[in-house]
């Protein structure tokens, strides 16, 4: 699960890591209200949405006077911001975050991520703050700077030290900051059960104090059960719809651009039907996994959400049945298309226990438009022919 | 022959009573396998499925002499039962719950290393030697015995592989499901070598997803160490960008991770590299026939 910058911000303040002020406002006479609040006389106005690249995409405006962030906050509410984490359809701007400007003297980059081959997390630093990581990575990788932290010792003092120094910071005051920073961030990622934690820029002002002037969270969702005060700033129009409400019959949907609707038993099966359906010519349409239990309500929902795609020209069902005998799900589909209005043509396929029954059933039922398939590949061919109408 | 499990196994079940450990350890013992006991705090002392339940690991172990572990304990507890086996001296523990939280895994990974258990999974089908042990949720009919070893992050996948490696006349030496979680037990680079070694293994299926580097870890060990044929497909050439895919591991962020960079990286080193799973019962036969 992801949160919002403010909310990132709030976690953040509740650790003692520094941020500039600022307060979110949903409204552009709450963003007019905060400025004043907050008081000086620049601010950043900054759209809230759960993706990188704000600032780029036109997201991210300062503001000089009060007139100029009510123009901004007019101009950034309701506004459908495309950054490349966005994708090409882009995301509607809810909430704006009214910030105080900042004295920026330098930008730095700080996170803290799960490093899978060293099996613990890891700080990662570098002086080129305000890039985009990843260029960075690729360009310049000698800039990186990576730290891992063994949970079972807890950030020591040479962890610190091989930031600071590694950052190239000198000056004795600035690395304990910088030091209590990276400590307190170590200390908030471990206690919410974080799955990433990012800030970039991380600021050092004209003073010498480091602030986290953005920030990016994400949290293991296995984890959120004890963490209700992380839970309670989950956004839900920040979810696609359809993958919500797939999730709440246990099926994982995410919508594709293809034609081919696919329906399949375990997310590595499903990566690999898609895969099959390129190879033979089509494109998917949607990745769906049904889990372990397909039963004739989760089939037939899973009909239901994939036939709201009108791009849909076909559907591929693959099961693989194990624990579930393929006859139970070969009736469990069969009850599905008397509850939901199947207009594409459905190829079935499905395989493991108890399968030559099913193939019966399905062909005793005589429907029109399911056809059944022997193996992966065959399934996989006659549902590109199908959705090409031959 | 055949890797880590065979007909001699003695098999402990944490979490033996509850239902989802009731109905796999019943398959798995219909299947053969020598379950000889399970754990549940609190009911030491009854019998379930015919077997007798204690309350400790080590109890267990004292009166039944087993070596392995099959963890399904909800998700909220499994490090803790998982840590509990390291303790006790278990050998291998095979973790299908599903759900656990990373910052648990880490800790309890981290321990059994430190004692000398070696895991598989969370997350994951379990391990099979066919016609001799299944320790997991996998459909024992599927595996017919036989000369190819197989790993794989996706349980249905798992089965998917092994059936077409049937289905061309061939069968199954050991299989192992390793989960897809971000922490998880034995992965490629343990047991590719423990297939190299096993007399019965000629050839070996790999099953990859995107996410993560492992496959790519995979193809240096393959480069250095292992003689006989590799078939491998990685799902997830068609997923989108940052999208995640049922499994925790199957992110890609920029370009590491990706399905063509880790195909692009065995294909390099010899494997037999397919595109679409359907091939993989196919490239098999053509390997072994070389």
């Amino acid at each position: 699960m992801n949160i919002h910058e403010y909310q990132a911000k709030q976690v953040f303040a509740k650790y003692g890591v520094p941020t500039p002020r600022g307060i979110v406002a949903h409204t552009v006479e709450e963003a007019v209200a905060n400025a004043k609040e907050l008081g000086g006389n620049i601010w950043v106005v900054k759209a809230q949405i759960h993706a990188g690249g704000r600032g780029l995409g036109g997201g991210v405006k300062l503001a000089k006077s009060i007139e100029e962030v009510e123009k901004l906050a007019g101009e950034i509410l309701g506004m459908t911001l495309v950054t490349h984490q966005t994708g090409p359809e882009g995301k509607l701007v809810q909430k704006v975050y009214i910030e105080e400007g900042a004295d920026i003297a330098d930008e730095l980059y700080l996170s803290v991520v799960l490093d899978r081959a060293a099996e613990m997390p890891i700080i990662m630093a570098s002086t080129e703050g305000g890039m985009d990581i990843e260029t960075v990575a690729e360009k310049t990788p000698e800039k990186i700077i990576k730290v891992a932290v063994d949970p079972s010792i807890g950030f020591q003092g040479f962890h610190g030290r091989e930031l600071v120094f590694g950052l190239g910071i000198t000056d004795k005051a600035e690395q304990k900051k910088m030091i209590q920073f990276a400590s307190k961030l170590y200390k908030l990622y471990m206690e919410n059960d974080a799955e990433m934690i990012e800030i970039n820029p991380l600021i050092k002002t004209g003073s010498g104090d480091f602030l986290a002037l953005d920030g990016k969270m994400g949290f293991d969702d296995s984890a959120l059960y004890r963490h209700p005060e992380i839970e309670a700033m989950r956004d839900i129009s920040e979810e696609d719809e359809d993958e919500r409400e797939a999730s709440k019959y246990g099926l994982s949907y995410i919508a594709l651009d293809g034609e081919i609707g696919c329906m399949v038993n375990g997310a590595g099966l499903a990566m690999g039907t898609m895969d099959t359906i390129n190879y033979m010519g089509g494109t998917p349409a949607n990745f769906l996994d049904v889990g372990g239990t397909a039963s004739a309500e989760t089939v037939a929902k899973g009909f239901e959400i994939i036939l709201k795609n009108p791009n849909v020209k076909a559907i591929f069902v693959n099961i693989f049945g194990g624990i579930v005998r393929c006859d139970r799900i070969a009736n469990g589909i069969l009850e599905a298309t008397k509850m939901v209005d199947v207009n594409v043509p459905v190829v079935v396929r499905l395989d493991g226990t108890n399968a030559p029954e099913a193939a019966e059933i399905l062909k005793n039922a005589n429907i029109d438009n399911i056809i059944t398939a022997t193996d992966l590949g065959d399934g996989a061919k006659k549902a590109v022919a199908a959705a090409k109408g031959e | 022959m055949s890797i880590l499990v065979n007909r001699d196994t003695k098999v402990i079940v944490q979490g033996f009573t509850g239902s989802e450990g009731t109905f796999h350890a019943g398959q798995c013992i219909d299947y053969g396998t020598q379950i000889v006991g399970g754990v549940t705090p609190g009911k030491g002392g009854m019998e379930h499925l015919g077997r007798p339940v204690f309350n400790t690991v080590k109890e267990a172990i004292r009166a039944t002499g087993a070596t392995v572990s099959m963890v399904f304990v909800p998700p909220a507890f499994v490090a803790d039962a998982v840590m509990e086996a390291a303790d006790a001296g278990i050998e291998l523990a095979v973790i299908i719950t599903e759900g656990a939280p990373v910052r648990d895994m880490q800790m309890a990974k981290a321990y059994a290393v430190k004692n000398g258990m070696k895991t598989i999974g969370p997350n994951c089908p379990g391990i099979i030697t066919a016609e001799e042990c299944k320790i997991g949720i996998m459909p024992g009919m599927v595996f017919k015995k036989g000369t190819v070893g197989l790993i794989s992050k996706s349980g249905t996948l798992t089965y998917e592989g092994a059936n077409q490696v049937c289905n061309e006349g061939f069968g199954i030496s050991t299989a192992v499901g390793i989960g897809g979680d971000p922490i998880i037990g034995l992965s490629y680079k343990q047991l590719l070598p423990m297939f190299e070694a096993d007399p019965e293994t000629e050839a070996i299926v790999m099953i990859g997803e995107i996410g993560g580097d492992l496959e790519i870890q995979a193809a240096k060990l393959i480069k250095e160490q292992i003689t006989k044929p590799v078939v491998a497909f990685i799902a997830g050439q068609t997923a989108p960008k940052g999208k995640r895919m049922g499994h925790a591991g199957a992110i890609i962020s920029g370009t590491a991770g990706t399905a063509k960079e880790k195909m692009e990286a065995l294909e390099a080193v010899g494997v037999r590299v397919v595109v679409s799973p359907a091939e993989i019962g196919k490239a098999v036969k053509e390997v072994l026939s070389k």
